[in-house]
């Protein structure tokens, strides 16, 4: 067809206007499905998490914002008690930017259950992480320990968890939203920036409220940056 | 032309993969496993075919200089449309995909076949070339992905062939990714040969 | 200024768009033959990338997100670039002939480039801040032209190597990259804080 200025700008126009339209029907009938389908998969991790309960634990949330990391307390409820809780935390300090996890305690704060939510670690290594720290092993399972016995690093730097084979920044790093996910629910100050599992310190309050930037990816640094790398 | 030679077409002498070599980025970012390259390949397909079958219907009415636009400006819209589908009914596949939904835009393969075949033949003809073309990218893509699965992980769509421990990880890596297209395509240069 | 050079490491060495994002990798591969024009068309994706992120970024912030426009993500970002590319090849043409004349031939290119495309979205899903946006955009630029030049580089010398027949051409360039990916996943874990 020949063009001419015209028939161009009507024709784009056209076209424009008619996908327009059609766009804005598609997203009006997916909005509902899409709102409800996220709804859906963290209602399903809380429920995997969390102990029983019967309350609305994404009604009574609770966001708590530390620099910039956001954790969010779901209460669980059983007949009017409190039971327990399913935590979502994260760490910047993972292999590949940030890590989110949801964890669920009992009352007394024992680890009951987690889930890796989002994460961008090595496939093989440090994706290993969904399963690795649940599995009954050696002492790589974080399940059933209480944070107030245990000491949540990896066992190179005196923890009592095994990390992952050759992903010991993963490990750190998912430790690290372990231990936050634990202060988080206890009310405990939380120490965003170096990850260490601190709960009485209250000098840590000051430093994670002021937003030093200081101790940042100490850890990392001091550490050969390659030793993923290592079983390829 | 005879209705299946088109479709053959576009899985043998055509394929988008080993032979025109298109549509390289999500060949590669996408295959990490084979059911991760079975649905790119799949959700790209759906694209081609849809895009195919309305360029086709509405070719006679575009002006040839504002072709290239309106071309791209239908292929986005199925895009989005793909987009926003999966993320209300497939919303974990969605985020295994991730950028390369979005990227399908930009794949030479719509874009290259809307311009050579949709603009110049009927639309069943194009809907065929759609779904010939398509099942070619798929199939390559599966290919792929269950090589690199199997290299890597020793499973394929999941199934354990062989203890993981022996796996080269590196295959299921970026580097694995261009190593082993390189050597699947090197295997069909080496077939055409015969 | 910290997160900036963060921002710049990891773009270029880490997660170089190339060899660990798998974007642009069709002018990896069809303009990777000369160093001279791997130079070229990286110049031309820089300059095309840091314009249409600023652009893109523009319009997210203040026309999609406040309409709830989202959706028209895609659309918007690929006829923006396309305009953009158009845009360019003509001022291109009448202020500078011999700009025109170095990067010319790759702008048609780079429309159909994902990497362009790419990054706009990135920036956005990133959720960065203007600068950030157009830093991130001109280091991924930089580890885009360093890996393609890099790999012309290779290139060049491959061809006076005797390859059997079915490996010519495509498959050992592929495997070379392979290997050059390799050697990025060198720099994986590099953190500044």
């Amino acid at each position: 067809m020949q063009s001419n200025i015209l028939n161009m700008v009507v024709v784009l126009t056209t076209i424009t206007a008619t996908v327009g339209a059609i766009l804005g029907g598609v997203y009006k009938l997916t909005e509902e499905p899409i709102a409800q389908s996220s709804a859906r998969a963290q209602e399903e991790a809380i429920r995997v998490v969390a102990p029983d309960f019967d309350n609305n634990p994404i009604a009574e949330s609770n966001t708590i914002e530390n620099n910039g990391q956001f954790f969010v307390v779901y209460p669980a409820m059983k007949e009017g008690q409190h039971v327990g809780a399913a935590v979502k935390a994260s760490s910047r300090n993972g292999f590949n930017g940030e890590i989110v996890i949801i964890v669920g305690f009992e009352h007394d704060g024992t680890i009951r259950q987690y889930r890796v939510l989002s994460h961008g670690e090595t496939p093989g290594l440090g994706a290993k992480m969904d399963e690795w720290f649940r599995t009954d092993k050696n002492n790589q399972s974080i399940l059933g320990k209480h944070p107030e016995h245990t000491n949540l690093t990896v066992s190179k730097d005196g923890g009592d968890i095994d990390a992952i084979t050759a992903s010991t920044i993963t490990s750190r790093a998912f430790l690290e939203a372990v231990s936050n996910a634990y202060n988080a629910y206890m009310n405990q100050p939380i120490d965003v920036l170096s990850g260490s599992t601190t709960h009485t310190a209250d000098d840590k309050m000051v430093d994670a409220l002021s937003g030093s930037t200081t101790s940042c990816g100490d850890e990392t640094k001091s550490q050969p940056h390659n030793e993923e790398e290592a079983t390829l | 032309m005879n209705k299946l030679k088109i479709i053959l077409n576009g899985i043998v002498t055509e394929n988008p993969t080993f032979v025109l070599l298109l549509g390289m980025c999500p060949t590669l970012g996408t295959t990490s496993s084979a059911i991760n390259g079975m649905s790119m390949g799949l959700a790209t397909m759906f694209v081609l075919m849809c895009s195919n079958v309305v360029i086709s219907c509405v070719k006679d009415f575009i002006p040839d200089k504002v072709r290239i636009p309106a071309f791209v400006v239908i292929i986005a819209a199925f895009v989005t449309v793909l987009q926003l589908c999966m993320q209300a009914y497939l919303p974990a596949l969605y985020q295994s995909l991730g950028l390369f939904i979005p990227l399908i835009v930009v794949n030479c393969i719509i874009l290259g076949r809307a311009e050579a075949f949709a603009a110049k033949n009927n639309p069943f003809d194009s809907l065929l070339d759609g779904i010939g073309i398509g099942l070619g990218f798929t199939l390559a893509l599966t290919l792929l992905g269950a090589c690199r699965e199997l290299l890597g992980t020793g499973r394929i769509f999941g199934l354990t062939i062989f203890p993981e421990e022996f796996g080269a990880l590196a295959f299921v890596l970026a580097p694995g990714a261009f190593i082993a297209l390189g050597l699947l395509i090197a295997l069909v240069n080496k077939l055409k040969t015969r | 200024m910290l997160t900036y050079i963060s921002i710049f490491i990891t773009a270029v060495f880490v997660n170089n768009i190339i060899l660990s994002q798998f974007l642009g990798i069709c002018p990896f591969l069809g303009v990777s033959k000369k160093i001279d024009s791997a130079v070229g068309m990286g110049a031309a994706v820089t300059f095309v990338m840091l314009l249409s992120t600023i652009v893109t970024y523009l319009l997210q912030a203040y026309l999609l997100t406040p309409f709830g426009l989202s959706y028209m993500q895609t659309i918007v970002f690929i006829l923006v670039i396309a305009a953009l590319v158009q845009m360019l090849e003509i001022i291109l043409k009448k202020v500078s002939p011999a700009l025109y004349q170095a990067l010319g031939v790759f702008l048609p290119l780079i429309t159909t480039n994902c990497a362009i495309l790419g990054v706009a979205i990135l920036v956005i899903q990133k959720e960065y801040t203007l600068v950030e946006s157009v830093v991130y955009a001109v280091s991924t630029a930089i580890g885009f032209t360093l890996s393609l030049t890099l790999f012309a580089g290779i290139r060049e010398q491959l061809q006076l190597n005797d390859t059997p027949k079915a490996m010519q051409g495509i498959p050992i360039a592929l495997i070379t990259a392979g290997l050059l990916a390799l050697a990025f996943m060198g720099f994986s874990g590099v953190k500044i804080c």
